[in-house]
């Protein structure tokens, strides 16, 4: 499974819980503690992001930035696992 | 092609029309109504000697100034047209330009009012043209042309005031200066050099902040901030650009004054008392806004009464009475509904206050 | 806002685009506006034409998109935005030019406007957003609003027999031969925001092939004035205004051979 995580703007969320709708992983919540404005912002309750952009895509207020693990170029020789 | 100046015998409007193209405008937008549609059908004729000019007709007054908001606040400079109706239409856009700081030259060719009224002559629109006319504190640089050659020169005179103050700028002129044919001459073209506007909205490019054309300020303290910005610019406008002119007033006893069309009348009227032996001088304000306050204040100290004329039910005799302040009596002679006062029937009634004064001596 | 530096082999795949200015937007938790404004200025970003786009606000709700919209902008009396687009347009007719308004302002106050730009056929892009009601004063009865739906001036739901019909502008500018592309779109899911960025990529374009005005509706929200959640304003949405104002293109540009 292709890995991502997203980074929510606190004090610019309005707590609309439409990126929470919008999560196929249902990765997104709302935070226990209010933002500036007063209201209950998004985060991050599950560790199962895919980088899928739908969350940002609803996002009214662009307040949210997603990421992605690169995928492994073709060009890459085989992984090697590094023993510790 | 070097242009000159040129001598035509034209009707008023297409002067107004044909100095336009010569002053470098590169926008126009209207909406005929009478008795000023000869301007937009002399432009759209000329216009393929002008392709840099666009002309469009709109479809309403409404939608023709607030094309003329979205040009000039493009960096365009932009002319409109209209009578009484239609002016009274655009008075939303051009509260919004005024508010904006966007310049334009606006020209009314004033008809008979109120409502509908009548497509004659008319001097009833100056409160609107010199008081703001739509909502909110402002005003417009009003310029009275009493000749069709004025017609020709106030339009170089409104786009260069208008550009140098960022404010809407007014031709207050009627239908019988609009349609009346007299001898001018036209400056060349390219003789009104554009000035930067750094403000305008032509695209954000790298080296500049954007710029934003509004006339929104929801703060109250920044709200109250841009009117007293405005007020500096009209205080401004007041000590500078006052424009007028004197005939025969160094020993009058009787001052005239009158604008525009009732001016050329009053100067017939100032001539025939002097034959008669009256002493009348006459003062005719050229900018309505600014108004002439100090030059009439100063003529009021030294006559024994004032006459005001106008084809309207009293307007600019409100601001010739602020100016005078009780030094002398103001009375006031008007027509209005389309009616133009003849010379004789002005000097009826400065013959009225001549014996007045007489009898109080 | 500051972007956090990347996080071992992990890239940006989405982020705010650089033509949004850093002000917050002021719209409420989940309305619309924000997405239509942030997919609009994607659009601009992508194709390299921040410097030569110039934007007009309405009056209502986005009357301060000019704050947001990272571009230069003109600032409309209501219902005149697209009046001052074509202005504009006409003066510089080698920039991509558009008007933003909602429905009140574009299909009530605005209809001749609206009617005579598309049927000049102006190279401008009229972006439509219609959520059915005035939401900056207050949640009154807009032209779009739906029969039976409840709003402060239709409080017991509006009626035909005193408030009309409620209005689809959209199928009657796409019949004026001016109308280059028109198109009904919305924001509400990520499905319909990837297509909604692709109309307003194709508005753009059309506009600088000069073939007439293009106009995009987004049919959006207003959860303060529908009196509901963002969650339930969408789902209200789709099972009410989607029947009645049915997403899709309503025409599209002729073939240029």
């Amino acid at each position: 499974m292709i890995r991502g995580t997203v980074v929510i703007a606190e004090d610019i969320c309005k707590g609309c819980e439409l990126c929470i709708e919008a999560c196929p992983q249902e990765s997104l919540g709302l935070s226990d503690k209010i933002n500036l404005k007063g209201y209950r912002y998004a985060v991050l309750v599950k560790d199962n992001c895919t980088g899928c952009v739908n969350c940002a895509l609803v996002c009214p207020d662009a307040a949210i930035i997603v990421y992605r693990q690169k995928k492994p170029t073709k060009t890459a020789g085989p992984q090697v696992e590094v023993p510790i | 092609m070097e242009e000159k100046a040129e001598v035509r015998l034209m009707k008023g409007n297409e002067a107004l029309a044909e100095a336009a193209f010569r002053a470098g405008m590169h926008a126009y937008f209207g909406y005929p109504i009478t008795p000023q549609s000869e301007v937009i059908e002399y432009l759209m004729a000329e216009q393929p000697s002008h392709p840099e000019c666009v002309i469009l007709q709109a479809e309403s007054e409404l939608a023709a100034i607030n094309m003329i908001y979205g040009a000039s606040g493009a960096g365009a400079r932009v002319m409109i047209t209209s009578s009484g109706p239609g002016i009274s239409l655009m008075q939303e856009g051009i509260s919004y330009m005024s508010s904006a700081q966007l310049p334009c030259l606006i020209a009314n060719i004033q008809r008979g009012g109120p409502g509908l009224g009548t497509i004659q002559p008319s001097q009833g629109d100056y409160f609107q043209a010199v008081k703001g006319g739509g909502h909110g504190d402002y005003h417009l640089i009003v310029l009275a042309p009493a000749s069709v050659q004025e017609m020709a020169d106030f339009v170089f005179e409104g786009f260069r005031l208008a550009e140098k103050y960022r404010n809407p700028a007014m031709i207050l002129t009627d239908g019988a200066l609009g349609q009346m044919m007299e001898k001018v001459v036209l400056p060349p073209k390219g003789s009104l050099p554009y000035p930067e506007k750094p403000w305008a909205t032509t695209g954000k490019t790298k080296d500049r902040e954007r710029n934003i054309i509004t006339s929104l300020f929801i703060q109250p303290e920044k709200m109250e901030q841009i009117n007293l910005g405005l007020q500096a610019k009209y205080r401004q406008i007041e000590k500078e650009e006052v424009r007028y002119e004197t005939i025969a007033v160094d020993d009058a006893e009787i001052l005239l004054v009158a604008f525009g069309l009732t001016s050329r009348i009053c100067q017939k009227t100032q001539q025939l008392a002097r034959e008669r032996g009256m002493r009348v001088g006459l003062l005719r304000p050229i900018t309505l806004y600014p108004f002439p306050v100090e030059p009439i204040a100063a003529l009021a100290a030294k006559v024994d009464a004032v006459l005001v004329v106008e084809m309207n039910a009293g307007q600019m005799v409100e601001d010739v009475r602020l100016a005078v302040e009780g030094k002398c009596p103001v009375q006031f002679k008007g027509r209005m509904g389309g009616m133009i006062p003849s010379p004789e029937e002005v000097l009826q009634a400065v013959e009225t206050i001549a014996e007045k004064q007489h009898a109080e001596l | 806002m500051d972007i956090p530096p990347l996080t071992n082999g992990y890239e940006i795949v989405y982020k705010k685009p650089q033509t949004l200015t850093d002000t917050p937007m002021h719209y409420c938790p989940g309305c619309g506006h924000g997405v239509a404004h942030r997919v609009l200025m994607e659009v601009v970003e992508e194709m390299g034409i921040q410097d030569r786009t110039i934007g007009v606000a309405p009056v209502g709700c986005s009357v301060f998109a000019y704050d947001y919209m990272n571009i230069d902008m003109q600032e409309a009396p209501h219902g005149r935005a697209s009046a001052v687009a074509s202005g504009i347009k006409r003066v510089l007719p080698d920039r991509y030019v558009f008007s933003y308004q909602g429905d009140g302002d574009l299909a009530a106050i605005g209809t001749g406007e609206t009617i005579h730009v598309v049927n000049r056929g102006e190279n401008i892009l009229m972006v439509f957003i219609n959520n059915g009601v005035y939401g900056m004063t207050g949640g009154q009865m807009a032209p779009t609003t739906l029969l039976g739906m409840k709003t402060t001036t239709t409080p017991y739901g509006r009626e035909v027999k005193t408030a009309g019909h409620p209005l689809r502008i959209t199928n009657l500018v796409a019949q004026l031969p001016g109308a280059c592309y028109v198109t009904r779109q919305a924001v509400h899911t990520p499905t319909t925001v990837r297509k909604l960025k692709k109309a307003f990529r194709a508005a753009l374009e059309y506009q600088q092939k000069q073939q007439g005005t293009c106009f995009v509706e987004v049919v959006s929200n207003c959860p303060s004035s529908w009196k509901m959640t963002p969650a339930e304003a969408n789902k209200w949405l789709e099972e009410n205004m989607f029947p009645f104002y049915p997403l899709g293109d309503l025409k599209l540009p002729a073939q240029s051979n």
